[in-house]
Order: structure tokens, then C-alpha cells, then sequence
């Protein structure tokens, strides 16, 4: 009896002991990311032997969980602004970008053949342009045989940051959007049946036919959905792939701040519906340990984590700006005494 | 009968004798009494201490529900039961739209419900030969057991389709220029909306109604059935004068936990009901939202502040409509009795 408490003991101490020496990080926040993050984890592990938790709660619940240090880092797929962030004490950078696709259902339709802009996409959304061969529609499209039938649109039901880039999109190019929807991970839709998740969504445009719908570019190729093209600032139609979502990326300005939103975006060859996903953080740390362990593995992600990045078909941050972060993390975030935590 | 008495009585013989055995080498009596009493006591106490702890999480959850929905009932009050808009981007809310979808929803599934279950329970007890008697009623009791998302997933993806082929476009067909029924059956037949939701939810609640049923027709003493029977009554009158009077209060207790089944529902409704939180007709066909599938949906994203105030109020609101469910049947069932003293 004696004995087997002891062992207990025993082992109970080893656990510990082999908890401090290798430090686990916590985490959570946004879904979008998290399959990569959670492949990223992994590798990780296998790497180094330290151990990366990443909860997929979703962006608002990861800022809440950030906002109460119940996590070493929070996820979002929605920057916060500066002044959010100075007043919270916290810095934010991005790890991957992914890309917002419109999709349609319409027969004798071919992936890339529909042409369609801003201000069209809007207003399907906003219910003002209800049929296929709607004047607006046919003058994007010469030449296209677009029936004559109801559009059914179809969005996403639960909050979300897919949904944020699209309505952050349309907010810019279609000035009856943001007056009458505006931007947010959930708006208020003027029309349309709402699917749960990419998937639903995408069950929903798969199903209905004349349905239009927006999912992530990972559904897109996985599923082979029937993508349009879009018109980007530079007038330029495009199709959506890696090189477009980094072509939008390069051309925003990393060098002031973090909260950039890569939609309709100059460059021609912009895809204008492109977003990056963000990590925050506190600027002051309670537990340097855990914050130094946690920037370890977001330095060895983005120098071996571009592949993994890639084969999940999200896209992965230029050199320039992960230089960028870099430089945030050695100067912003740092422990009680001022020292930094980043490893120079 | 006489043959086996004494056989009974031989074996408590044994059993008697067999305890006189032990008690040789146990304690004397006295003790064991006393320890027996100490039991009884914390006996009484545990149970005691479960159901006060049972009415404690209830004050609970409805205190903690309160002071989260607090900002939102501070600000609209009780003009949030009648308004229709639910803007996250400007933050307002009102909950018409979610309260509309869950009474519509839970009235259609009790609707199909309540008559099918009553025949499923009505041919199991009376009607069904007895070699199927068995494998039906496990078979229903299995139709309980599949987990919602599952009825989800089959609402979208098989039974939808099928809905709007089959029923509603000949429905519209036919009632669609009729005043009344055309506005009831109007809207796009995609086989997702209220009608959807009801119906699957019908499905789901069935087994529950009609395990119920079954159980409490079963309990009926069959004296009572054999008088009438042998009045010359026929099986319909059985059944309507003497089984559904006997087993009233069990039939009105299944009934209403198929419907608290069907208010509280998420998944399976989130997936077919659309999603949609305008509320621009009344049609059946029309998407619209549920107060579970607004939650569901939309808390892991809510900022915290109004917009999970609005929706910690969509959930008080829910738990109210459940209480008063709960208190009408209740009131029912008393007003039942008394009609029967009365009638003694």
C-alpha cells in the first residue's frame, strides 16, 4: 500500500517536472485558421516536444479568452483597430491569408466563366438584383447564357470572418451596402437562406439551383465549386488563387500597423476579396515563460510552416512582412520588468 | 397455485436459516441498528441535498441569465418581444423574429406529431400482432437515440430536396392564386423554412410521444378494457372511452415533453431553417430563425456587450416560454381532475 502510494508520488512528480521542463502553450480564436494551426501544432511537437493547444472557439469568444489572459495567444480573423489595441494593452500579428470566393449553382455555367463586380455582388446580396439575366449581370457578361431565373443567395448563418471579409468588401465598393448593412462577422441580411459554417454553405449552393454563396477558398478547390471572376480596383477580372491572394497582401502597407484589411486592394492582380487572419497578444506579460514558448513556435511557423500552409490552400505571409512581426515581437512584447521575451 | 406455495415458503426457509447462519458471526444486533439509523439519516440528507441543489441551479441559471441579459432589458424592455430587427452592425436587436420561428416550428412538428404518435401507441397496445409488438417499439425507441445534427444533415441534404419537389411546388400549384393559403405557401420552394423545420422536428419528437403513449396505454387494466369489450363496444370506443380518459395525464406528459423536445432543438433546426431574421411574410416555406439556432449560431462570435446581451435575453425569453408551456399543462391537468371529481 505504502509502496504504491509512494510510486504514485513518484510518477506524479515526474509529471510535473516534465510539464515545466517543456512549456505547453495554450490558445484560441478563430476556426478559419485552425486547421492549419492545428497541423502547424503538431509538427511542432514533433519538432521540439513542446506541446501547442489551440481551441477552435471562434474569433469573438478567442478576444474574450485573450481580453481575460485565460490564453497565451487569442485568434482572430478580424484585425482590431490601433486604439482598440493600445487600450487592451495587446499587439496583434497575421500568420496566414485565405481568400473569399463567390460561388454559384447555375446550369451550363463553368468554374471562372461568370464575371461579376462589387457593386452587382452587392446588390444580388441586398436583393435588388433578383434574376440571372438582370441587365447589370448580362453587361458584365457578354456573350454568357444566363437564364432567365430567381437568384437564390445563400450566406453564412454564425458569425464569422469569412463573412466579415466579404461584407468589409462590399462596404467599400457599394455605397447601398454600408448604408443599409455595413460590415461585421454577423450583419443583418436584407435577404437569403443562412447556411452553418463553409459547409453548410456550400451544401446550400451545391443544392439550390440559381443560388450564389461565398465560402473559403479551401472549399472552393476541394469541393471544385463553380467560382466567378471578380473585378478588382484595378479593373482587372481575376481569378481566385495563391498568386492573387498575395498579390493583394504585397500590396497593402505592413509597415504602420498590423490592422490591414486586404480587401479591394490596388494591383492588378489583386484579388479583391482577401483577408489575413491575425494573432494577439499582451504587450506586458504575466507569464514570460509561456510568452516566450509561444513566439518560439510562431517564429519556427513562419520559417517551416509555409508548406503545410500551402498544401491547406491558405497562403502563406510575404518575407517582408514576417520580417515585420518580427521586429513587433522583439520591441512590443516584453514581462513585468520591461525585458523582452522574444528570442533575439 | 397451491403447489407452488409451499415451495415459496421452503425457500424463505432457507434464506431465514441461512441468515441466522451469518448472524453467528456477525455483530450483535444492537449495532447494527444503530448504524442503520445513521445511514437512514445521511441517507435522507443526500437526497435532500439533491433536490435542493436541483432547485438552486435552477435560481441559478435564471440569476445568471438575468444579470447577462441585463443591458439588453435595461435597454429595450419588454418592446424586445415585439421587434423585428436584429442588426449586429448597429446593435439593434429585437427577438419577434427568433420567438415567431420556435412557437411556428414547435406548433407545426406537434401538430404531425401528437396523431402519429397517438396511432403508433394505439397499434402497438391494441392492434399490432404480438411477434411485432417487440421489434417495432425498440425500433422507435432507436429513432430516439439518433443524435439531431444526424436528422440535420438528412433535412438538408435528403429530405429537403424531396420537400420541395413533392410538396411544396404542387402546393403552390395548386393554392398559389388562392388568397389565404397562396400568402401561407408563397416564397421560393427550396424545402428549407418553418415547414422544413417542423417536420423534421415532428420526426424527432415521435419517438418520444409515442413511447409515452404506448407506455401508459399499456398500464390500462385490462379489466376495464374487457368490461367495455364485453359491453360490446368496438376497439375505437375502447380506446376513446375508457384507455385515453384512464391514461389522460401520462398522454398530455408525453405530449409536452415532445414539445419542450421541440423548443429546445438546435442542431437539426439550425440546419434547415434557413437562418433567415427578417420577418417579411408569413409563409411556410419562407426561411426564418429559431431563438436555439440564433444562440447557436451567433454567440461564439458576439462581441461581448449588447449583442450577447441581446442574445442571453433571446435565451431568457426561451426559458420563459418553457416555464409557461410547463405551467399550462400543468394548469390543464388540474383542470382535468377536478372536471372528473366533479363528474364523480
Amino acid at each position: 500500500m505504502n509502496m504504491r502510494i509512494q510510486a504514485a508520488a513518484a510518477l506524479a512528480a515526474l509529471a510535473f517536472t516534465g510539464m515545466a521542463a517543456a512549456q505547453d502553450v495554450t490558445g484560441a480564436g478563430a476556426s478559419f485558421p485552425a486547421p492549419l494551426y492545428a497541423r502547424w501544432a503538431a509538427d511542432y511537437n514533433k519538432a521540439t516536444g513542446v506541446k501547442i493547444n489551440y481551441q477552435s472557439v471562434g474569433s469573438g469568444a478567442g478576444i474574450k479568452q485573450i481580453d481575460a489572459k485565460t490564453v497565451a495567444f487569442g485568434a482572430s480573423d478580424m484585425p482590431l483597430k490601433d486604439e482598440e489595441l493600445a487600450k487592451k494593452g495587446q499587439v496583434q500579428f497575421p500568420t496566414v491569408i485565405g481568400g473569399v470566393i463567390p460561388v454559384v449553382n447555375i446550369k451550363g455555367i463553368a468554374p471562372g466563366q461568370l464575371r461579376l463586380n462589387g457593386q452587382v455582388l452587392g446588390d444580388i446580396f441586398l436583393g435588388k438584383i433578383t434574376k440571372w439575366d438582370d441587365a447589370a449581370i448580362k453587361a458584365l457578361n457578354p456573350g454568357l447564357a444566363l437564364p432567365d431565373a430567381a437568384i437564390a443567395p445563400v450566406r453564412r448563418a454564425d458569425g464569422s470572418g469569412t463573412t466579415f471579409i466579404f461584407t468589409n468588401y462590399l462596404s467599400k465598393v457599394n455605397a447601398d451596402w454600408k448604408a443599409k448593412v455595413g460590415e461585421g462577422t454577423a450583419v443583418n441580411w436584407p435577404t437569403g437562406a443562412g447556411g452553418k459554417g463553409n459547409e453548410g454553405v456550400a451544401a446550400f449552393v451545391g443544392r439550390l439551383p440559381n443560388s450564389i454563396g461565398y465560402v473559403e477558398y479551401a472549399y472552393v478547390k476541394q469541393n471544385k465549386m463553380t467560382y466567378a471572376l471578380m473585378q478588382n480596383a484595378a479593373g482587372q477580372f481575376v481569378a481566385p488563387d495563391d498568386s492573387a491572394f498575395k498579390a493583394a497582401a504585397a500590396g497593402a502597407d505592413w509597415s504602420k500597423s498590423f490592422h490591414q484589411i486586404l480587401t479591394n486592394q490596388p494591383g492588378a492582380q489583386s484579388w479583391p476579396l482577401t483577408g489575413a487572419t491575425f494573432i494577439l497578444m499582451h504587450k506586458v506579460q504575466d507569464k514570460p515563460a509561456e510568452a516566450t514558448a509561444t513566439l518560439k513556435f510562431f517564429e519556427w511557423a513562419y520559417k517551416n510552416g509555409d508548406k503545410t500552409a500551402e498544401d491547406l490552400d491558405y497562403v502563406p505571409m510575404p518575407a517582408s512582412v514576417k520580417a515585420q512581426v518580427a521586429k513587433l515581437w522583439a520591441s512590443e512584447i516584453k514581462d513585468g520588468s520591461g525585458k523582452t521575451v522574444a528570442i533575439q | 397455485m397451491s403447489s407452488t406455495l409451499p415451495a415459496n415458503e421452503a425457500s424463505l426457509d432457507l434464506r431465514s436459516l441461512a441468515g441466522r447462519r451469518q448472524e453467528m458471526s456477525s455483530p450483535p444486533p444492537a449495532g447494527r441498528a444503530r448504524t442503520g439509523a445513521v445511514v437512514d439519516r445521511v441517507f435522507g440528507w443526500t437526497a435532500r441535498a439533491a433536490a435542493v441543489l436541483t432547485l438552486g441551479l435552477l435560481v441559478a441559471i435564471l440569476f445568471s441569465l438575468v444579470v447577462g441579459a441585463w443591458p439588453a432589458i435595461e435597454k429595450y424592455g419588454l418592446g424586445f418581444l415585439t421587434s423585428t430587427t436584429w442588426d449586429p452592425v448597429t446593435l439593434e436587436f429585437g427577438g419577434l423574429v427568433m420567438i415567431y420561428g420556435t412557437l411556428a416550428t414547435s406548433l407545426i412538428a406537434l401538430v404531425i406529431a401528437v396523431p402519429v404518435s397517438f396511432g403508433i401507441a394505439l397499434f402497438l397496445t391494441e392492434l399490432s400482432p404480438a411477434w411485432l409488438k417487440r421489434p417495432l417499439g425498440t425500433a422507435i425507441e432507436l429513432l430516439a437515440a439518433v443524435p439531431s445534427i444526424v436528422y440535420g444533415m438528412w433535412g438538408l441534404l435528403v429530405f429537403g430536396p424531396i420537400l420541395a419537389t413533392f410538396v411544396q411546388q404542387p402546393l403552390q400549384g395548386l393554392f398559389g392564386n388562392t388568397p389565404v393559403l397562396g400568402a401561407l405557401f408563397s416564397g421560393p420552394p427550396v424545402g428549407i423554412g418553418i415547414l422544413a423545420a417542423g417536420i423534421i422536428l415532428a420526426i424527432m419528437i415521435i419517438p418520444f410521444i409515442a413511447a409515452v403513449m404506448r407506455d401508459v396505454f399499456d398500464v390500462t387494466p385490462p379489466m376495464l378494457k374487457e368490461s367495455a369489450y364485453a359491453l360490446g363496444s368496438t376497439t375505437w370506443e375502447v380506446v376513446f372511452k375508457v384507455v385515453l380518459p384512464y391514461t389522460k395525464s401520462g398522454v398530455i406528459g408525453g405530449i409536452m415533453l415532445g414539445l419542450g423536445r421541440a423548443l429546445g432543438e438546435t442542431m437539426a433546426v439550425t440546419f434547415v431553417i434557413g437562418n433567415f431574421n427578417q420577418l417579411d411574410s408569413l409563409s411556410l416555406f419562407s426561411a426564418a430563425n429559431s431563438i436555439t439556432s440564433a444562440l447557436a449560431n451567433e454567440f461564439a462570435e458576439a462581441a461581448s456587450g449588447m449583442h450577447q446581451a441581446a442574445l442571453i435575453y433571446l435565451g431568457l425569453v426561451l426559458f420563459f416560454i418553457t416555464f409557461v408551456v410547463l405551467s399550462l399543462s400543468k394548469m390543464l391537468l388540474a383542470r382535468l381532475r377536478r372536471h372528473e371529481g366533479g363528474r364523480a
